[in-house]
């Protein structure tokens, strides 16, 4: 498809001016001041109409079809949480407009906040993170602050093996090192090598809980304890936190710090759309270290407080994401207590794609999942790789689950169907899974050479990061 | 691709070879295999002092990104700037054109923790799925 830079024709335009009714003048701009390198698009309003009604044609989404991408929990986004992030009230706040004239505003987030603790069974929360990375981040910053204030120098921190890329990222821009914690063969974390690792030099451990192969820890307490007991912190990273919504508290199971991603478990848009958005949870203890401000209230009213002695300091622009925090919230306030639905729902979804693939497919930790399984590449026929696969399903109009990740798992497959899609569509992606492992064995070269009912074919992804081409310019 | 007699081998995969005190260090033929293509080459510094076992850089692949750790601790003394336009050589000749940095060996006796290339056979042994 042509560029809006490349249709068009000369002098062609969208709009006509009327006549000037005042004396035209020449040369008002300094000729040195005049760029014609600009090559902006000669269109007319029909060009751009049809121009742009078609790239959208282009897009997958979570509306146009199934977006099985483990650890993204790419759920449907109910088009009300929309509605009620577009009212004037909220769509035009201003976030200057000051406290008396932002009192429904504030109201909101004081109320999405004690929903969050209700939820996690933290203290406190900060709205301001803006994704799940961010998230991590805070929470770095927080045991950072906290082991400062106790004058205690502990330059490591533990993370699984099993961990999101992220996760030593957040520690590394802080300035500690990362140790990697193996995980056991059912996919539960190493407890041996926990208790060796975690030494007096050691500021906690970043755990994923339910972790990225989709298993809940059953020592996920024990692991905490082991933690604690050389007072370090445990955080959980909970991108996951989609299954266990409204089953189970981390801070019950013993986490210290965490961050939640409203746009996975509580359904606002991202992968393309978002923004997203991070709030980190808290115990009591931590509470003193938490971005500021917080939204608090007295007598008056809601207010921005500040007064927060030993916070890291702000962590975004203003308040957060707040349009995102909207749709979280009539998220939440919509299901109400059938939000534990959500939670029992996505991992009934998981296991019944699992213990229908794994007839086929290798799932190497094979035991009850939560929200989302992992498949490897083990018994792949003629060479064929889980790219190939991952390609194969675009031309059956699915969009390709997470691949390659969890790295301890070979060609890993990481499929999250989520609670919002119906048997059928489940059914139809099982059978299709199983055709393309078939075609694998007869006629591999159709996944080699997949895709080819998309709008482009495979890309070179190489050539791409190598010598990225990301501009255009005028031939 | 067979490991070169020469070389000294890490766990993670790294190799170094020693002449006159200085060791180019490099990953194995495994490692660019594994990681598939590289796309990005974290060239560390010069005069970077590093030590054994802990991170030198960072490389990127298509599918990852990667920490790369020093055999032997010491000071980096060249980098390979020729990676930051042609990381492939690290996928096409790992052991020749695709060395990373050169590190002035602090204390010999840090090969003693390192493998030879037939026990680095062995261990890629275990490892293969």
């Amino acid at each position: 498809m042509k560029l809006i830079f490349e249709k068009g024709a000369e002098g062609r335009k969208g709009v006509s001016l009327p006549e000037l009714d005042v004396e035209k003048k020449e040369n008002l701009i300094p000729k040195a001041l005049l760029r014609k390198e600009l090559n902006l698009p000669e269109v007319s309003e029909l060009d751009v109409v049809r121009h742009y009604t078609k790239l959208s044609t282009l897009n997958f989404g979570v509306d146009s079809g199934f977006y099985p991408l483990g650890s993204c929990t790419m759920k449907y986004n109910p088009k009300i949480n929309e509605d009620m992030s577009f009212l004037q009230g909220f769509a035009l706040t201003h976030p200057l407009q000051g406290e008396e004239l932002s009192q429904g505003v504030l109201e909101l987030m004081f109320e999405l906040e004690k929903a969050l603790c209700e939820l996690s069974g933290f203290e406190r929360f900060s709205l301001q993170p803006a994704a799940g990375a961010h998230g991590e981040l805070t929470g770095v910053m927080i045991t950072k602050a906290f082991f400062k204030k106790k004058e205690e120098n502990r330059t490591k921190l533990l993370i699984a093996d099993s961990s999101h890329g992220t996760n030593p990222a957040s520690c590394v821009l802080c300035g500690f090192e990362t140790i990697e914690v193996k995980s056991d063969k059912e996919g539960n974390l190493d407890l041996e090598d926990l208790k060796e690792k975690m030494q007096q030099d050691v500021a906690g451990l970043m755990l994923t809980s339910p972790n990225t192969l989709g298993l809940f820890d059953k020592n996920t307490e024990e692991i905490c304890k082991i933690v604690h007991e050389k007072n370090g912190l445990v955080y959980c990273d909970g991108a996951n936190m989609n299954a266990i919504v409204g089953i189970s508290k981390p801070a019950e199971q013993g986490f210290d710090i965490m961050h939640i991603n409203l746009h996975k478990t509580f359904s606002t848009p991202h992968g393309g759309g978002g923004p997203g958005s991070g709030p980190v949870g808290v115990t009591k203890e931590l509470v003193e270290f938490l971005p500021a401000p917080l939204i608090d209230k007295n007598r008056k009213g809601f207010y921005l407080n500040y007064d927060l002695e030993n916070s890291i300091g702000k962590m975004r622009s203003f308040f957060g994401n707040f349009g995102i925090l909207v749709r979280a919230f009539t998220y939440i306030k919509g299901l109400g207590t059938s939000l534990k639905e959500v939670g029992e729902n996505s991992v009934l979804n998981a296991n019944y794609l699992a213990v229908n693939l794994k007839k086929d497919f290798d799932l190497p930790y094979n035991r009850i999942c939560m929200h989302e399984f992992v498949l490897s590449d083990k018994n792949f026929p003629n060479q064929v790789t889980t790219m190939d696969l991952a390609k194969r399903l675009l031309d059956y109009g699915f969009h390709a689950p997470t691949i390659y990740f969890p790295l301890i798992v070979h060609g890993a497959i990481m499929i999250e169907p989520t609670e919002t899609e119906s048997k059928e569509t489940l059914d139809e992606f099982i059978e299709i899974m199983k055709k393309i492992l078939k075609e694998a064995e007869k006629e591999p070269e159709k996944l080699k050479n997949a895709p080819q009912n998309t709008p482009v074919k495979r890309l070179d992804a190489v050539k791409a990061a190598r010598q990225p081409d990301l501009r255009w310019k005028k031939q | 691709m067979d490991n070169p007699k020469e070389l000294h081998y890490t766990k993670e995969h790294e190799w170094v070879k020693i002449e006159n005190g200085i060791g180019t260090v490099g990953i194995t033929d495994f490692a660019q295999h594994s990681l598939t293509d590289i796309v990005f080459v974290e060239l560390p510094e010069k005069g970077k002092q590093v030590e054994q076992f802990k991170q030198l850089t960072v490389l990127e692949s298509v599918k990852s990104v990667s920490d790369i750790y020093s055999p032997i601790s010491g000071e980096v003394t060249e980098v390979n700037e020729s990676l930051s336009d042609s990381p492939e050589q690290v996928n096409k000749s790992p052991f020749e054109n695709g060395w990373i940095a050169k590190i002035k060996l602090k204390d010999e006796k840090e090969l003693e923790n390192l493998m030879t290339a037939e026990q680095y056979n062995e261990y890629l042994k275990t490892k293969e799925h």
